[in-house]
């Protein structure tokens, strides 16, 4: 397997996958949910014919404010400010008044303060745990792995949330779950990779950097893909049968996945490489 | 060992995980924990609110839990769990009301009972109450009254509080909202009063089991709310089951599809595996969520990633010229290192979302650590000892996909 080749071309081509998503991160930001920025999700199935003009009438009526009417079938997510459980059940009640048939789902209401902790509790967890890792590769291997690990971390939390923020898909506090398994998974395919560099460094034949980061990434590439497809099959599963609450939340850990074993074949050790060689170089 | 003694072992074994199985998953799966966004429910995060002069301590919060249990109990709200969460918070989960809601606007009362005098002078607190109960009003106009109880201390500070207002109204306060003025017509010296106000019966109760259980040590406001109606729940726990067998069921036919023999054996690990995975939170009371599902079909993707590791290993060394004995005793061996680090790495991650992780997402970090950890033991025992046992059996390599 020519990786080390080819590298260059992998380069360019993770850049391509990830300076739109940047741009898209910094112009619009992500689609943050009530989670981060606090307010409330009301989800109600109604009668057919019911359609998002009724339901936006229905809540101005309220004189409640700031509405975002989401269809998905008869369901409705209705997002709204901050509701109080006298509004929430005020709401349903004249829905029912107006429409009998109404059946409630679910209910969340986030307090606004929560969000900000939110996010300093994920950026805080995903610092933490590249930090553990780092120290945990370089103890097992030696710094120049654990480097070009935390780059490919790096890549692959950039694909999901330029992916995230590209489509303006929902953020909630699952999606922090999901960066930190892409996190987990893709370090764990990583490992296996580098594992085996490892391994033919210690018993080293006359072979440069190159043949040997290629061999090695050649007697896994078998493991590689057997293994992302094996978890990408229920991932896949539960995408297409699981219900519209885990939707985005396995959307972005088979995002994370696919980039994961991605990027372990080509860029991780395509970096461990150029780290390598030039610190053997200097 | 013999061939024939064997074939006979996995076939007993083979068996053995089949009676198993159909007779161990059906009470695994009545017995475990549904979290509340797979059967339906309310979860209220409280935060204690600071005053002026008064800090908010894990006392505090231990002291507001205590409280709040007695009144659970004694209001008798269904399958409710209460927990502190970080510092200030309390989070309350209740699982088995039709109306949670109203079972939380009842449980958050501070229930600070005070007697004021017509300047507002506080005389008198809840803090001095030993008892509290409902009963109807002798007038015959269907409202009830509570009577209350005052300790020694109380019953003096009562009577003063009486004797300087006779003629007076004594105003009786419930989180700051004036309740009843009754006025006082002479001292009362026994430690009884009885508030009369617009009460129902179920109001009345209430209040005395909140007034009994004493005053919460801080006000507390709500910060997050979530309620899953049960349809939802059900429909949740239903799809993503399905979802999770159709998931399965590929990675059965994948793996005996290209690992032929030692794919059988990894599937068959798998049965084992999932036993050993929804036992142990049955065990430890771990609750279920929908991120845990998620996380339960994600662990079985890594459990099988370990057979695949070993096996791409054991072809590696059959393609050395090995034998196949030795040949699967070297993959194993230099297989585990990887399968060890890499699960290491996974494992740190799941531990930093144990710790940063609330409800749901805890759920996910839960399953995922007992999934990593049973996936290993599962691979390095069973998987291990079916191989050997089945190269006693045949020695064609073509089973192995060589």
């Amino acid at each position: 397997m020519q990786v080390i080749k080819r590298r260059k071309w992998f380069y360019i081509l993770s850049s391509i996958i990830i300076i739109p998503g940047v741009i898209s991160l910094m112009l619009q930001g992500l689609n943050l949910g009530i989670d981060f920025t606090g307010g409330s999700i009301t989800h109600v199935k109604m009668p057919p014919g019911v359609t998002s003009a009724d339901m936006r009438a229905t809540i101005s009526e309220l004189g409640i404010d700031e509405a975002e009417v989401q269809k998905s079938g008869d369901e409705f997510y209705l997002r709204t400010s901050e509701l109080t459980q006298e509004q929430t059940d005020e709401l349903m009640q004249v829905l029912r008044d107006q429409y009998q048939e109404v059946e409630f789902m679910s209910a969340e209401s986030v307090g606004a303060t929560i969000g900000g902790e939110l996010t300093r509790n994920a950026l805080l967890a995903i610092g933490i745990a590249a930090v553990l890792m780092l120290v945990y590769i370089t103890f097992r291997f030696e710094w120049t792995f654990g480097i070009a690990a935390i780059i490919a971390i790096i890549h692959n939390v950039l694909v999901v949330l330029g992916a995230f923020s590209l489509f303006q898909w929902e953020v909630g506090s699952a999606f922090i779950a999901a960066i930190l398994t892409v996190i987990g998974y893709s370090i764990n395919d990583t490992i296996i990779i580098f594992d085996r560099i490892r391994e033919n460094l210690r018993n080293k034949r006359k072979e440069d950097y190159e043949e040997l980061v290629n061999r090695s990434v050649g007697q896994t590439l078998n493991r590689s893909i057997n293994t992302v497809l094996t978890s990408a099959f229920p991932l896949i599963a539960l995408l297409i049968f699981g219900g519209s609450t885990i939707q985005l939340f396995i959307l972005a850990m088979l995002i994370g996945f696919v980039t994961g074993a991605y990027s372990s074949i080509c860029i991780a050790s395509s970096t461990w490489y150029d780290i390598k060689t030039r610190e053997a170089a200097a | 060992m013999q061939r024939n003694t064997s074939i006979a072992i996995i076939a007993v074994i083979v068996m053995a995980i089949g009676v198993i199985s159909y007779f161990a998953f059906p009470p695994l799966f009545k017995n475990i924990n549904l979290g509340l966004d797979l059967r339906g429910g309310l979860r209220v995060v409280l935060e204690a609110q600071e005053t002026e002069g008064e800090e908010v301590t894990a006392d505090t919060i231990n002291k507001a839990l205590s409280i709040l249990r007695t009144r659970v109990d004694a209001l008798g709200v269904k399958e409710t769990a209460l927990y502190p969460q970080g510092d200030k918070r309390v989070v309350i989960e209740i699982a088995g009301e039709d109306d949670p809601e109203a079972a939380v606007n009842i449980l958050k009362n501070t229930a600070q009972l005070q007697f004021m005098d017509e300047e507002g002078n506080v005389l008198l607190t809840g803090k001095n109450l030993v008892d509290a109960q409902a009963r109807m009003k002798q007038d015959g106009s269907g409202q009830a009254e509570i009577t209350l109880e005052f300790d020694k201390e109380g019953a003096r500070l009562f009577g003063e509080a009486t004797t300087a207002n006779v003629g007076r109204p004594l105003i009786i306060v419930i989180d700051d909202e004036a309740i009843s003025a009754p006025k006082v017509n002479g001292p009362i010296m026994d430690g009884n009063a009885v508030i009369t106000g617009n009460f129902t019966a179920k109001e009345a109760q209430d209040m005395a089991v909140l007034l009994r259980s004493g005053a919460l040590p801080v006000s507390f406001e709500v910060m997050e709310k979530r309620s899953i109606g049960p349809t939802l729940g059900a429909d949740s726990l239903d799809k993503s089951i399905n979802a999770g067998i159709v998931g399965l069921i590929a990675i059965l036919i994948f793996m005996i599809g290209y690992y032929r023999l030692p794919g059988a054996i990894a599937d068959i690990s798998l049965f084992i595996y999932t036993l050993l995975v929804l036992g142990t939170m049955v065990a430890l009371g771990a609750v279920l969520t929908l991120p845990g599902i998620a996380g339960l079909a994600l662990s079985i993707g890594m459990a099988v990633d370990a057979n695949v590791i070993i096996y791409e290993r054991i072809k590696e060394e059959l393609r050395l010229g090995k034998t196949l004995v030795a040949s699967i005793e070297s993959g194993f061996k230099r297989a585990f290192v990887a399968i060890f680090d890499s699960n290491v790495t996974t494992l740190i991650t799941a531990a930093v979302l144990m710790y940063f992780g609330t409800g749901p997402i805890k759920g996910f970090a839960v399953t995922l650590s007992i999934g990593i950890v049973a996936s290993l033991l599962v691979a390095l025992t069973f998987t291990r000892y079916m191989l050997i046992l089945s190269a006693n059996v045949t020695k064609n390599k073509k089973l192995y996909g060589v």
